[in-house]
């Protein structure tokens, strides 16, 4: 062995201290050297290369440069990077003592022998595609054969099979994520004596078509999808996204073909006809925070927000550190700067959109609904044959009597206090995103285009940056005005004078009612109304206009105008000021807010400053020339017409019922849309990945080191085709090692974020190759390939430490042991769940509230009122339901590991503390779960103490218990019976979860029965073997 | 190699405590950055073991007073005539050129501070009425008047004070000493969290350990209920069936232990004996009861066992007196865009006795002298009026202080401008206030990195320069 890779081994990975390669190899030797010491001076990065030396590059690192060459192939006496890095003398030292790296004697040697043998350069594995080698002849199972000859390269042997109860339960855990019942254990084993391989083989096909298997694989996948149920930073409100966790379920359990499964989550929007479940997939990329702190720019915070859909798309599909590009080029990979801004240009140009999403039943309501107004509106059609020319004629005297409005282009937009900062859009509308504040005034000023105004109108319109497009930014799109002002102040006035008001019409509006429950926020005493357009100008605040045409509908442009008592002159330089004072907001930190979205004003010297009493859509539609309007346009027209008429009374009475019994969606869904063509967005580098610092525009286009990008005008939809293509190097090794990560602690690349230059050689990288391909030539499929693994015997071994393997390779890297390592956060709760009797297994839907600590939920700047800790069944929903708090991390799971999705996470590092310790001891679900679990070895136990420790041994870890095992316990039961006798504890607190409602006990038992497997159950839950995947 | 392996072997053995031999599994190996270069002596599987820093340390032990919602400097500490002399005037033209406030209209009327200023101690530095107490200590303390930072939004501000990233995701300041020394106590976490008022607008990720291992993470010590979560056992149980339940564990694991042979077992088991001392040391620590009338005065404490700024304040001297390595105490009140006249005076007498008591109480203890005090806020506030009566967010100049720990006393470095508005002399970035911070802990910044994604992160990123002036 060589002298060189043994030092070295420490570090890189254990394995090559096994290795029997006495050459230098560039990938795995060479790169890593370069790439940490030399790079960030002499690599990809333009900026900060110094005396324009690459190093990552063959022809520039052997060029002449005035007779000096960094590196002569074969003669290391003449290559000046080796005369540099041996330099003793500080001012031509390489690398430079300043920067602080220092490389070893054995690196320095390494180098020169890599000269030595030749100095050639590789390019990174993962770069190129992935190619499926044939197996070594060591094993039938290609998975077996590359690690039995990497073993025996080592002089190591496999471990044999793991046991029987072992298997049943490594298995649950790996596919479902739950264990096994002892009925299943004992079905198991029995099958698994008579025929090994058959036994196993039939058990992953049965767990996998179970739905939970969906729920295990979705949380692995919801952690890259930095998946949660609030927005996070100081407001972090609380958000409706489970649709999409649903999704993921849905998809792992159908075996989406993985390249599908990506292409829907990167671009669902964009697919042609795509299906409402297309667009929940598209969530995924909206799965990152949203900053809703007061006074925030939004564009700042949106730019972020891409920013972290890059990193996200990096980590989930292409394995790459795209982030190092966000501020320069890549240091290290070669990813430029200008590169990762034509990725960003993808996502950039993209609305943060919401929709409703609704049940099957719900849209087969809808389409029947609509189909009934079809069928009236028909109806219609044949009872007015000529209905065309009489549309054009209603038409002819709309636009006689239309008043003519001129938009008003302001100087001023702001939210009195600056909570906001509305942003004026190249229309002159006017956008308020950032913080949704329930109450305020927003001020709106500037000189007029018009030097007589009689009236002003206000236009609320739609924008896809709104809740549902808005045209509000209510919890339902919607938005309440509760008082509109207008003042002037005529050239040489200083103050303002306000404007009379005579009237206010409305297009849309509905008799006086009680302002909706959510808004409010002392529900006894709460005398606010909302109604008619007359409460805009009442003078008082509790009176509200708001346009809500009920669900679908509401999603409509609407619009009011006042009119002014007097006209009032406007010589040059004068100037309005409106103020629209909200009050019909509720107090829940901005969750119920009735927010303007988008509006426009516009100033009339029209004689009757009013809008027409039909959809505001309609008279959008007027004011185009009929070639140019759109099919919705004609809808909007001929629903307005038809409302005109006397004669269709009745049917529009109908209609009209049709139209209130459109349902309200299930939930609704953050998405990711294309912009409208008239907002669309140009993309600009950032300098040092600034938001304030736009430079050059920038196409869309992917880095140059990977497969190319097919067309010219390319998509987000073709960026997703890219990622999954099969020339693409990287997406389908990425996965499959994010599925050996899972199966077996930590993936084949050991650094799952990064399969960039600086990861660590893989020792496996022809076994991840072959699976790589072998998912793509298969079409993709996760089961298929999670099935492989399963049924290698390197994944079936025992996972017992042998001697020789604490010494040779106790990381397990070489795998001639099972795998053995605590069970995921969600997995060690969901086991006590289980075992208990208390899972409830039911799938899907809105995230459960667990108990927390008063004190935990007093900790969060924005008060929580909405945490209603679940007192029924969903109490004991899987793990993978519990509400997902970004500012307020869920104490059991985050004990236990689980990320709190700040970002995207591709990997868990385990850790084994005292704090969790506490956790699955103390916490309450936990010792509820002991509870139940006491209880069920009463029922289901077996009569004596002996069978009862036995069951209770089989619900937690899956094995019977031994008589050593079986010793301790009956000791614990002994002592445990005479404290509880003695009075020493309290039997009914430790026995039942509610102690004045105790269940019905099994015949024969006490509660004192009870209380002492309570404790000892707990005792169960705790053991290293029940927490572990063994 | 054979090193890491016997120190594997010898986790196994331990028997001292506290998170020290807790594992990362084999997820381990991605503490290599930092062990395999910087310390011979660390295994990863002992991701929390002691730790030698870069160098010999000025601090062993930092307690940090996070004033969130940022404290007027103008009021505090920076004290301007010229502002005072034009209050209610227009802030020059150029001094806003470029500058955009967060909610105000930059061009808003100046606010002279309504507060005195008086000079204190042998430095004579000038100091707030409203902080009578700390004023006393004002030869301790060293003074950072020309504090910068990036955000001007609470959250992004706070997460950027915190983790030297105005984007959430990156390992707190005590997340990385924790990573950088380990844990020094027997019995307690080596990062403690202590909030009072409300949560903060950065929540958790202001002591989060980031892409670090979940060891790093700041421990919230609660001020109700359980001092460490689910630190009691359940209703009904005493410390003997607990004792005997912890036994049976103890044996059953030991079971497992002799038939696997994984070292995990071993240290799961430490861990659950561990959490076992943890029951009795946690509420020993928060219990008052051994502290004297004289002490509790001092503090301001008047009930021992009502949670606010004045408990954290002693409490974080009973940490520090524990081996505890980082404290932080949060207090989020001091966001004063309105009702400065009362809110700060308020503030200011709720905490400054406390403060000015731990002072004192570590001084004399001789705590002081290695271990660092920081007191300060995100950001600073604008010398122009919002309303007439507050302040908004200013992030080109504000004012920290650091005391002990290595930092020279009664020090003022940097300026500012006459209206506390710019940086006119040796400006400190956030970056710079960091790269201090792990210097005085023995840390050079630049070589303190973790690999993730391919890179060595540092708390400073890509900046950062020790301000040697202020060190003693």
């Amino acid at each position: 062995m060589s002298r060189y890779a043994f030092i070295t081994a420490a570090f890189l990975t254990p394995t090559l201290l096994l290795a029997n390669d006495p050459s230098v190899d560039y990938s795995r030797d060479i790169l890593p050297i370069l790439s940490d010491n030399c790079f960030e001076c002499h690599g990809p990065d333009e900026e900060t290369r110094e005396a324009d030396l690459r190093l990552d590059i063959a022809e520039h690192a052997y060029a002449d440069r005035d007779g000096a060459i960094a590196i002569v192939p074969g003669d290391p006496d003449a290559s000046d990077l080796v005369f540099l890095t041996q330099s003793d003398v500080e001012d031509e030292q390489m690398p430079p003592p300043k920067s602080k790296k220092i490389l070893s004697e054995t690196e320095k040697k390494l180098l020169e022998q890599w000269i030595e043998q030749g100095g050639e350069y590789e390019s990174h594995w993962a770069f190129s595609r992935p190619q499926k080698d044939t197996p070594p002849t060591t094993a039938k199972h290609p998975i077996d054969a590359f690690i039995r000859q990497r073993l025996k390269e080592a002089g190591l042997k496999s471990s044999s099979s793991a046991s029987a109860h072992t298997l049943i339960r490594r298995i649950h855990l790996d596919l479902i994520g739950l264990p096994p019942s002892p009925q299943e254990i004992e079905a198991f084993v029995k099958a698994y004596r008579s025929n090994a391989q058959s036994s196993i083989g039939t058990l992953i096909d049965e767990l996998m078509t179970r739905p939970a298997f969906g729920e295990k694989w979705a949380r692995q996948w919801l952690d890259i999808a930095r998946y949660a149920d609030t927005n996070g930073f100081e407001k972090d409100k609380p958000r409706e996204q489970w649709i999409y966790r649903d999704w993921v379920i849905k998809a792992l359990n159908a075996d989406m073909p993985y390249d599908q499964f990506l292409t829907e989550q990167i671009a669902g929007d964009l697919i042609p006809n795509r299906t409402q479940d297309q667009l929940v997939a598209s969530g995924f990329m909206r799965n990152g925070m949203v900053n809703e702190e007061g006074a925030i720019i939004p564009e700042q915070f949106r730019l972020e927000g891409i920013f972290d859909r890059m990193d996200c798309f990096g980590k989930a599909t292409i394995g790459l550190t795209l982030q190092c590009a966000q501020c320069h080029s890549h240091k290290f990979d070669p990813i430029s700067h200008d590169e990762y801004f034509g990725l960003f240009s993808f996502f950039n140009d993209t609305s943060e959109a919401k929709s409703w999403v609704y049940s099957d039943e719900q849209t087969q309501s809808i389409e029947s609904t609509s189909s009934q107004i079809e069928t009236l509106e028909q109806e219609i059609k044949t009872q007015r044959p000529n209905w065309q020319s009489e549309i054009a004629e209603w038409e002819m005297e709309q636009q006689t009597d239309a008043t003519e409005w001129t938009t008003w282009d302001t100087d001023l937009q702001e939210w009195e206090g600056g909570l906001n900062h509305p942003e004026e859009l190249a229309d002159h509308s006017i956008l308020i995103l950032g913080h949704p504040s329930p109450g305020g005034v927003a001020k709106i000023e500037g000189e007029t285009q018009i030097n007589m105004a009689t009236g002003m109108r206000f236009e609320a319109l739609l924008h896809k940056d709104l809740p549902f497009s808005g045209p509000g930014r209510s919890y339902w799109g919607t938005f309440a005005i509760s008082e509109w002002e207008v003042s002037r102040k005529w050239p040489n006035e200083t103050e303002w004078t306000l404007v009379e008001l005579r009237s206010a019409t409305a297009d849309f509006d509905f008799k006086p009612r009680k302002l909706h429950t959510y808004f409010q926020t002392n529900k006894e005493e709460d005398e606010r109304r909302v109604g008619p357009a007359r409460f805009l100008i009442d003078g008082d605040n509790k009176t509200a206009w708001s346009p809500d045409r009920g669900p679908i509908l509401r999603h409509a442009p609407s619009s009011a105008s006042v009119a002014f008592k007097e006209p009032l002159a406007l010589p040059q330089g004068s100037q309005l000021q409106v103020r629209f004072t909200k009050r019909h907001g509720g107090s829940n930190g901005g969750l119920d807010n009735q927010q303007m979205g988008r509006f426009r004003l516009a100033l009339t010297d029209g004689a009757n400053p009013l809008v027409p009493a039909y959809d505001h859509a309609a008279t959008m539609a007027l004011s185009k020339p009929k070639s140019d309007r759109s099919s919705s346009d004609n809808a909007a027209l001929f629903r307005a017409w038809r409302q005109s008429q006397e004669g269709l009374k009745e049917l529009n009475t109908k209609i009209a019922a049709f139209e209130a019994s459109f349902p309200e969606a299930k939930t609704s869904v953050l998405h990711t849309a294309e912009t409208d063509p008239k907002f669309k967005r140009e993309t600009r580098l950032l300098d040092r990945g600034s938001w304030d610092s736009p430079k050059h525009a920038v196409e869309r286009h992917v880095p140059a080191i990977l497969n190319p990008l097919p067309n010219d005008n390319p998509t987000r939809l073709d960026l997703a085709h890219w990622a999954t293509h099969e020339d693409a190097p990287l997406t389908a090794r990425v996965q499959v090692n994010r599925i050996w990560q899972a199966l077996f602690g930590q993936g084949l690349v050991t650094t799952p974020e990064d399969f960039g230059t600086r990861a660590p050689m893989p020792d496996h990288l022809d076994l991840l190759d072959w699976l790589a391909v072998d998912l793509m030539e298969t079409g993709w499929s996760q089961k298929r390939l999670i099935k492989t693994i399963l049924s290698s015997d390197t994944y079936q071994q025992s996972s017992n430490l042998r001697a020789d393997l604490t010494e040779k390779d106790p990381r397990n890297v070489l795998l001639a042991r099972g795998p053995r390592f605590r069970a995921e956060a969600e997995v060690v709760r969901d086991v006590a769940l289980a075992a208990s009797g208390l899972l409830n297994s039911e799938i899907g839907g809105p995230s459960v509230f667990p108990p927390v600590p008063e004190s935990m939920l007093k900790d969060n700047f924005q008060p929580v009122k909405y945490w209603d800790v679940a007192t029924d069944e969903q109490r004991y929903r899987r793990s993978l339901y519990i509400f997902r708090k970004r500012a307020m991390p869920d104490p059991v799971l985050a004990s236990f590991d689980a990320p709190n999705a700040d970002a995207s996470c591709v990997r868990r590092i385990l850790s084994n503390t005292p704090l969790s310790a506490l956790t699955s001891l103390n916490e309450p679900i936990f010792v509820e779960a002991a509870q139940g679990m006491g209880l069920r070895i009463l029922e289901e136990g077996g009569k004596d103490d002996v069978s009862r420790i036995n069951y209770g041994y089989l619900l937690a870890t899956g094995r019977p218990a031994s008589k050593a095992d079986t010793k301790v316990l009956l000791d614990l039961l002994e002592e445990q019976r005479h404290r509880l006798s003695e009075g020493w504890i309290n039997t009914r607190e430790i026995a039942f979860i509610d102690p004045d409602n105790p269940p019905e006990l099994p015949p024969e038992t006490t509660p004192r029965d009870v209380a002492s497997w309570v404790i000892a159950s707990r005792v169960l839950l705790n053991l290293d073997e029940t927490l572990n995947k063994n | 190699m054979d090193h890491e392996l016997k120190n594997e072997a010898a986790s196994i053995q331990s028997r001292r405590w506290f998170l020290r031999n807790c594992g990362v599994g084999m997820a381990g190996l991605a503490l290599n950055s930092l062990l395999a270069r910087d310390t011979a002596t660390s295994s990863p599987a002992n991701p929390l073991a002691s730790r030698s820093p870069h160098f010999v340390p000025k601090a062993k032990r930092v307690i940090y007073i996070f004033q969130a919602g940022a404290p007027s400097h103008l009021d505090l500490f920076d004290h301007k005539q010229e502002l005072i002399k034009r209050d209610g005037e227009l802030p020059p033209a150029e001094l806003l050129e470029g500058y955009r406030a967060a909610f105000i209209n930059p061009k808003s009327a100046l606010l002279g501070t309504k507060f005195d200023f008086n000079r204190h101690g042998q430095s004579g530095i000038e100091i707030s009425e409203l902080l009578p107490n700390i004023a006393k200590h004002v030869d301790d303390l060293c003074f950072i008047k020309s504090m910068q930072t990036d955000a001007v939004n609470h959250a992004p501000a706070q997460i950027m004070l915190s983790t030297g990233h105005s984007q959430f995701g990156r390992p707190s300041i005590g997340a990385w000493t924790l990573y950088g020394l380990g844990n020094e106590s027997e019995d307690l976490p080596g990062y403690v969290v202590l909030s009072s008022a409300k949560g903060t607008s950065g929540g958790a990720s202001n002591y989060g350990c980031g892409f670090l291992p979940t060891v790093y993470n700041g421990v919230p010590f609660r001020g109700k209920g359980d001092p460490i979560l689910y630190l009691s056992n359940p209703k009904g149980y005493d410390a003997q069936t607990q004792r005997s339940s912890l036994d049976a564990l103890k044996q059953l694991n030991q079971h497992t232990m002799a038939s696997i042979s994984d070292p995990e077992t071993a240290s799961r088991v430490q861990a659950y004996e561990t959490a076992y001392r943890l029951q009795t040391s946690a509420p020993e620590l928060m219990d008052l009861g051994s502290e004297s009338q004289a002490t509790l005065d001092a503090y301001a404490i008047k009930d021992p066992k009502e949670s606010n700024f004045a408990r954290n304040c002693l409490l974080a001297r009973r940490l520090v007196e524990r081996d505890v390595r980082f404290v932080q105490l949060f207090h989020e009140a001091w966001d004063q865009h309105d009702s400065l006249d009362t809110d700060l005076p308020k503030n200011c007498k709720y905490t400054d006795q406390p403060v000015a008591a731990l002072l004192q109480d570590l001084k004399d203890r001789d705590l002081l002298k290695d271990t660092l005090v920081v007191w300060g806020g995100e950001f600073g506030r604008t010398p122009m009026a919002q309303g007439d009566n507050g302040r908004d967010h200013h992030n080109r100049a504000f004012t920290m202080w650091l005391a002990g720990g290595g930092v020279k006393g009664g020090h003022v470095h940097g300026a500012t401008d006459d209206f506390g508005f710019n940086v006119t002399e040796n400006p400190v970035h956030v970056h710079d206030l960091n790269a201090t911070l792990l210097h005085l802990l023995g840390f050079d910044h630049e070589r303190l990195t973790y690999r993730f994604q391919g890179r060595d992160f540092r708390l400073t990123d890509v900046h950062g320069h020790v301000v040697n002036d202020i060190i003693a």
